[in-house]
């Protein structure tokens, strides 16, 4: 098929469309709402679904309600409104119900900067942000034909594992324009065993929490989850085999840092990139191949204070330093990850773990 | 001779119900499943029932069913009914989780017209979580939340929801009570024609039930009963407030 160009808030939507998802509902915020007004358009004219909700905290009971029918079922959000989310997202994964939830990020605590980009919402979406135990599959797109890539694996994954997925883009990634192929339309099938659809000739259902019911709940929750960290990690590794210092930034970060490691190249400095696509489960089996020949990890993010960190210092079980670049509300810049990565070397810039 | 049928929706009659001795929920419970198995409609039913002790009327209830969070099952019956619409979808809320909590939700589902019937039981109480005062608790009533009774300085008059609501276009919206028979075979109609609304295709519709809460009113069932004649009626008026496409 013929590449199109679209802004990355769009071609997500029109990607989601194509993997059969038939609701979405949201409520306006940036700098997500391009999505919800792109389904508001689109949604009607593949016979599907658009609502409006009132609030995020109703947008979320919605897609809880829309994942009980069997279909694909979508929300977005960003910042704030996705923390009113947080509470459908815990009562989702209780229920095992499939569904995606979009965070658009934009930067900051409270009510953030609705026009700056950021990529702090990292902890709360891969620890989970609601009450209990849970682990939504997390997946931080780094381009629009990524997006569209993921938009369809989402849906599968979601399905696949039962459990609500996030993906987690922001809002440099999601006003960006650029050239992105669109997959084939799938059929939207709502025949799923977890769906309710009235007892027909049959018995009523009730949906009930496994938690409540199954005595062995938690050893079911704990197999699936080990089993989602060994199977389903997702990374882009760069010229990382040689590298003596290796940047780890997901998104767009991911995208500033790819280029820095070309110019690091060009100019004799052994640099390299791991650039994590599942954000949860986190790729830890590309540090494993490269935590004896690196001397350190340099962790670059649109944050305040790190929210990656941890993450990295587990996966190289602390053997090496983990050192971080946060460049907060602006994206982060070539020449500064270059020093940076020239300090590490010459033992001049402090590790964080 | 048959004096007493339960209704089939109803199973498992001899397990226990949740219920206290005198709450009216069983009556609601009964009435619920009349309607569904007169109308006809029992196979397509999925009802979104709220947290509280609605969650009784649920039990043992042969239809499909879905726990919402507190308050947000208009929410999500929206989304049910607007990827199915050819189900019958309905709520079961408490006044807690109808006037407080979801205040939100249940007024939007109607401004949207979402074709939903929504069964609200109102016993001026938040049941469950032992007896605090509600947005429906009457001027001077002592809870647990009011020990000197429920002052509307400071607390408010108690809420109109079913007022406020029959204010939009919707389709309709009744408030009944259960204190009698003559006034259980009125609700019985109210709940009748808000779902054939629904069957029909006219829009939102919602019925108020007067329910007593002996346990958490600290009275006898008798007492309790009387206790909505003489003092929730006369705050919260009986009979139809919305009919037929909107026309009050
Ligand atoms: C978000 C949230 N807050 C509080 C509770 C605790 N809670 C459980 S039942 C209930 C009261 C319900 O009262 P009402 O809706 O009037 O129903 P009733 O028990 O009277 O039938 C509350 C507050 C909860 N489950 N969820
Ligand atoms: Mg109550």
């Amino acid at each position: 098929m013929a590449k199109v160009i679209m802004r990355g808030n769009q071609a997500l939507a029109e990607a989601a469309l194509r993997a059969g998802c038939r609701f979405f509902c949201g409520y306006p915020i940036t700098p997500q709402s391009e999505i919800m007004e792109y389904l508001a358009a689109r949604m009607p004219e593949v016979g599907g679904h658009f609502v409006q909700s009132e609030s995020e905290v109703a947008a979320g009971s919605m897609l809880l309600g829309a994942a009980t029918t069997g279909f694909r079922v979508m929300t977005g959000s960003s910042g704030t409104g996705f923390t009113l989310k947080q509470d459908a997202i815990s009562w989702m994964a209780s229920y095992d119900l499939p569904g995606v939830f979009v965070n658009v990020c934009r930067y900051g605590s409270g009510l953030g900067q609705s026009t700056k980009a950021g990529q702090d919402a990292y902890l709360q979406a891969t620890k989970g942000g609601g009450q209990g135990c849970y682990r939504p599959l997390v997946y931080g797109p780094g381009s629009c034909q990524e997006m569209v890539d993921l938009m369809a694996l989402t849906f599968e994954k979601a399905e696949q594992y039962r459990t609500p997925v996030i993906l987690l883009s922001d809002g440099a990634l999601g006003q960006m324009m650029e050239p992105v192929e669109l997959p084939e339309y799938q059929e939207p099938d709502g025949d799923k065993p977890w769906a309710l659809k009235g007892k027909g000739k049959g018995k009523g259902r009730r949906l009930i929490s496994p938690q409540r019911t199954d005595p062995l709940y938690e050893q079911h929750l704990r197999e699936k989850c080990a089993h989602i960290a060994a199977t389903e990690q997702r990374w882009e590794a760069v010229q990382t085999e040689d590298a003596e210092v290796i940047l780890v930034a997901y998104g767009i970060s991911g995208r500033v840092c790819k280029e820095a490691v070309r110019v690091a190249r060009a100019k004799g400095l052994k640099l390299g990139l791991i650039r994590p696509i599942s954000l949860w489960p986190f790729p830890t089996k590309p540090f494993e191949q490269v935590v004896e020949t690196a001397k350190g990890f340099l962790v670059v993010e649109m944050s305040a204070l790190g929210q990656m960190t941890e993450d990295v210092a587990l996966s190289v079980k602390c053997q090496k330093p983990v050192y971080l670049y946060p460049s907060g509300p602006t994206p982060p810049k070539g020449n500064v990850i270059l020093q940076m990565v020239e300090d590490i070397l010459q033992g001049k810039l402090k590790e964080v773990f | 001779m048959v004096v007493c049928k339960t209704p089939r929706l109803l199973i498992e009659p001899s397990l226990a119900t949740g219920i206290c001795p005198g709450c009216g929920y069983g009556i609601i419970k009964r009435l619920l499943a009349e309607v569904l198995e007169e109308l006809v409609i029992d196979e397509e039913a999925i009802g979104v029932y709220g947290i509280g002790c609605t969650g009784y009327v649920t039990r043992h209830f042969d239809i499909d069913w879905l726990w919402a969070q507190h308050g947000r099952a208009p929410a999500s019956a929206t989304a049910i009914k607007r990827l199915q619409p050819e189900k019958i979808v309905i709520t079961v809320q408490g006044d807690g989780d109808l006037c407080a909590i979801g205040c939100s939700e249940v007024i939007h589902a109607a401004v949207r017209n979402e074709k939903i019937t929504v069964f609200f039981l109102n016993n001026g109480i938040y049941g469950m979580t032992g007896g605090q005062m509600a947005p429906t608790t009457l001027p001077d009533q002592i809870t647990t939340t009011s020990p000197q009774g429920k002052s509307p300085e400071l607390a408010g008059m108690p809420m109109k929801m079913t007022e406020m609501i029959s204010v939009l276009p919707v389709a309709y919206v009744a408030r009944g009570a259960i204190y009698n028979p003559a006034e259980i075979r009125k609700t019985k109609g109210y709940m009748k024609q808000a779902l054939e609304a629904q069957v029909n295709n006219e829009g939102f519709s919602l019925v108020e039930i007067l329910s007593p809460c002996p346990t958490n009113w600290h009275m006898t069932p008798v007492k309790a009963m009387e206790r909505i004649k003489n003092k929730v009626v006369p705050y919260y008026p009986l009979g139809e407030m919305v009919t037929k496409g909107g026309e009050s």
